[in-house]
């Protein structure tokens, strides 16, 4: 079953779901080591997506992704807005006027997603950022995507879940709470944490068809 | 003519910058500068769409634009503004890594006396080493 329009909508659906159902949880991961507003501004960015997706048709990925991505960037405050903006364009750009792909083209496009981000915030896996989700869930997703396509799905989910927790010990390296300093250590960081989401809410919109 | 624009977290600070780099280089000739802050919705914040609007809109009647972002997020934003850009507008963009105000500062006055982009960021640079204790 190829990746469609359909599904890219639902995941964002059910990702501003997931983000309003915690956003005090991710608001409280990013009160330990940053400026504790990345639920606050992930919950206000994801709303206004769904509202412009009620609004409006969308017959490819590239109308779709690029509409999420400036609208996350104009809403979205603090460095998450331009980081998950650049990670919708690259997508859009490189998925481009399809209406469906298979798993290896979405990888292969998750992985443009993910240079942009890397390119934009000049971090690296173990700086304690959303890269350390999305590199390791991008790399099981193109590492299985031979294969059936449900172990792809999950074992991008569970890599995304592992990378998310693997960013507990590290001390971080970008962002307000690279100011902490060895602080930092010990707690989940809130990036990692909604990228983690957002790629369980695409596995969600793989499983529930 | 190269240009300056000022990117902070709040519309204030932004406009107030840009007041003061533009008075401090008030010379014979009008540097563009132009002071961009704010989420657009009266809060603090930054927005990619707003930077890239009026960046766009500045090197259309200029040679160039050093751009003096404030810290975190606005760094981050204008990276990405400038990634919106046409490349041919893209290479005429400069993120200077310099303090917000006295970086404005030196690069309005350096862009006055007309110097080029890149002698206006190396100027908005080397404003770091300002000091304000040794005299």
């Amino acid at each position: 079953m190829p990746f469609d329009v359909k599904m890219a909508i639902s995941a964002l659906r059910q990702f501003n779901a997931l983000i309003e159902e915690k956003k005090e949880f991710l608001t409280d991961l990013d009160a330990a080591i940053g400026d504790a507003d990345h639920g606050i501004n992930m919950n206000r960015g994801m709303k206004r997506v769904i509202e412009k997706l009620n609004s409006k048709e969308y017959a490819d990925f590239s109308a779709l992704y690029l509409d999420v991505a400036m609208t996350v960037m104009s809403v979205v405050g603090g460095s998450a807005g331009p980081l998950y903006g650049t990670f919708f364009m690259k997508l859009g750009q490189k998925l481009s006027e399809s209406e469906e792909v298979s798993v290896g083209e979405l990888a292969g496009a998750m992985q443009e997603g993910l240079n942009g981000v890397m390119s934009l915030g000049k971090s690296a896996v173990g700086d304690k950022t959303m890269v350390d989700t999305l590199a390791p869930a991008i790399k099981a997703f193109r590492d299985n995507a031979d294969g059936p396509e449900e172990d792809a799905w999950n074992a991008f989910a569970n890599a995304a879940e592992q990378g998310m927790k693997d960013t507990i010990p590290m001390l971080a390296r970008r962002g307000r709470s690279s100011y902490q300093g060895e602080r930092s250590i010990g707690h989940q960081d809130p990036g990692a944490t909604s990228a983690f989401y957002l790629i369980s809410c695409l596995r969600g919109a793989f499983t529930e068809r | 003519m190269v240009g300056v624009l000022v990117v902070s977290h709040s519309e204030d600070a932004a406009k107030g910058i840009r007041d003061i780099a533009a008075a401090m280089s008030g010379g014979a000739r009008e540097v563009p500068i132009i002071g961009v802050g704010g989420d657009g919705e009266g809060g603090l914040g930054v927005s990619v769409p707003r930077i890239f609007g009026v960046l766009r809109d500045m090197l259309s009647e200029t040679d160039g634009v050093v751009i003096i972002p404030d810290l975190g997020s606005s760094v981050l934003s204008s990276r990405a503004a400038v990634a919106l850009l046409d490349p041919a507008d893209a290479a005429r963009s400069v993120i200077a890594d310099a303090p917000v105000l006295e970086g404005a500062m030196m690069a309005a006055v350096e862009a006055s006396i007309g110097s080029d982009l890149a002698a206006v960021a190396k100027c908005a640079s080397d404003a770091r080493d300002l000091r304000k204790n040794d005299h």
